[in-house]
């Protein structure tokens, strides 16, 4: 199975928030058994998806120095399931960013109305330690989230730095 | 600054050029360091208790400690260095320190100067490396959050 919860970034600001788009598709996986007769998109899924758009977000902001690690759901309140055929919005704001670990808010919201939020922990690994420790995808951004990214950064150019020669 | 705050004053300005700094008491320490617990472990209000261990009593585990670092350090505005509230393998296995399961003399002195902010008086009675583990207890934290504001001063 693809581990992408994700289908497209639409807002990308780096360092400060990240917008994506998923779309429930009855197709997936999950509801083959989520739950018979009762069709419903997994709430650790929606949890996934927020820790996807805010683990890139994170990535991106420190040059993909580090690997990203989903480490604790602080917190996490759904009011509303999700099913086939909705359009879920994932917003993911940083609230703290450091060299060893971040922390992230998300929301999930079908037609404006938000069905859930979280809060999400993100450890930082060093490239000595997870290289040895972790395979390639174990990790938040593999080469296909990199690629979402790209489609975002094309329709949002992060603007250069004052006085930067660029390098064409 | 002509007195010391003491635990029973409250509001009381630092710096005479026009500042107006609150000192907080230990009690505001003690309420603010119970809050970021609650808030970073998903805990109940009741649960958090001076003498509650992290690890033991409120099930804080390793990545809890850089949510707790992080959380601190935006609440009270310190800066943490890495290791100084939690130090991480504190007697680094050294046998002159530790030797089956049990502190050394030399180990518990370690510990004294690495953790200031620790109360040793039980841990002293029986020192085990399992219970080095429950030196970590929200009143030592409230203490240690106390040293470094005191220290900011």
């Amino acid at each position: 199975m693809r581990w992408i919860w994700i289908d497209r970034f639409v807002d990308f600001r780096p360092g400060e928030k990240a917008v994506s788009v998923k779309n429930v598709s009855f197709a997936e996986e999950p509801f083959g058994e989520h739950f018979p007769d009762w069709p419903i998109f997994p709430a650790a899924l929606m949890l996934e998806g927020l820790a996807q758009t805010g683990g890139i977000l994170i990535g991106e902001a420190r040059d993909f120095k580090e690997k990203v690690v989903l480490a604790k759901i602080t917190s996490a309140a759904f009011t509303r399931e999700a099913v086939a055929g909705d359009v879920l919005t994932y917003t993911a704001t940083i609230i703290v960013l450091r060299d060893e670990g971040a922390s992230v808010r998300g929301t999930v919201e079908v037609r404006g109305e938000k069905i859930g939020e979280a809060e999400i922990f993100f450890a930082h690994l060093d490239a000595n330690r997870s290289g040895t420790m972790f395979g390639d995808h174990n990790f938040v951004f593999s080469g296909e989230l990199k690629y979402l990214l790209g489609l975002a950064r094309k329709a949002n150019p992060r603007p250069e730095p004052e006085g930067t020669i660029s390098a064409g | 600054m002509f007195c010391h705050p003491t635990d029973s004053i409250r509001a009381h300005p630092v710096d005479g050029g026009g500042n107006l700094e609150t000192v907080m008491t230990k009690d505001d320490i003690y309420a603010k360091v119970a809050a970021t617990l609650v808030d970073a472990l998903g805990l109940d209000d009741d649960q958090v208790t001076p003498g509650a261990r992290l690890r033991n009593d409120l099930g804080a585990e390793s990545i809890d400690f850089l949510d707790i670092v992080f959380r601190l350090e935006r609440e009270f505005n310190i800066k943490i260095p890495r290791e100084e509230l939690f130090p991480e393998a504190i007697l680094q296995g050294d046998p002159d320190m530790m030797q089956d399961g049990r502190v050394t003399p030399k180990g518990v002195e370690e510990i004294r100067v690495k953790m200031p902010f620790a109360d040793l008086t039980e841990f002293q009675k029986n020192p085990t490396v399992d219970a080095i583990n429950d030196l970590f207890t929200v009143e030592a934290i409230t203490r240690f959050v106390q040293m470094k504001l005191d220290t900011k001063a």
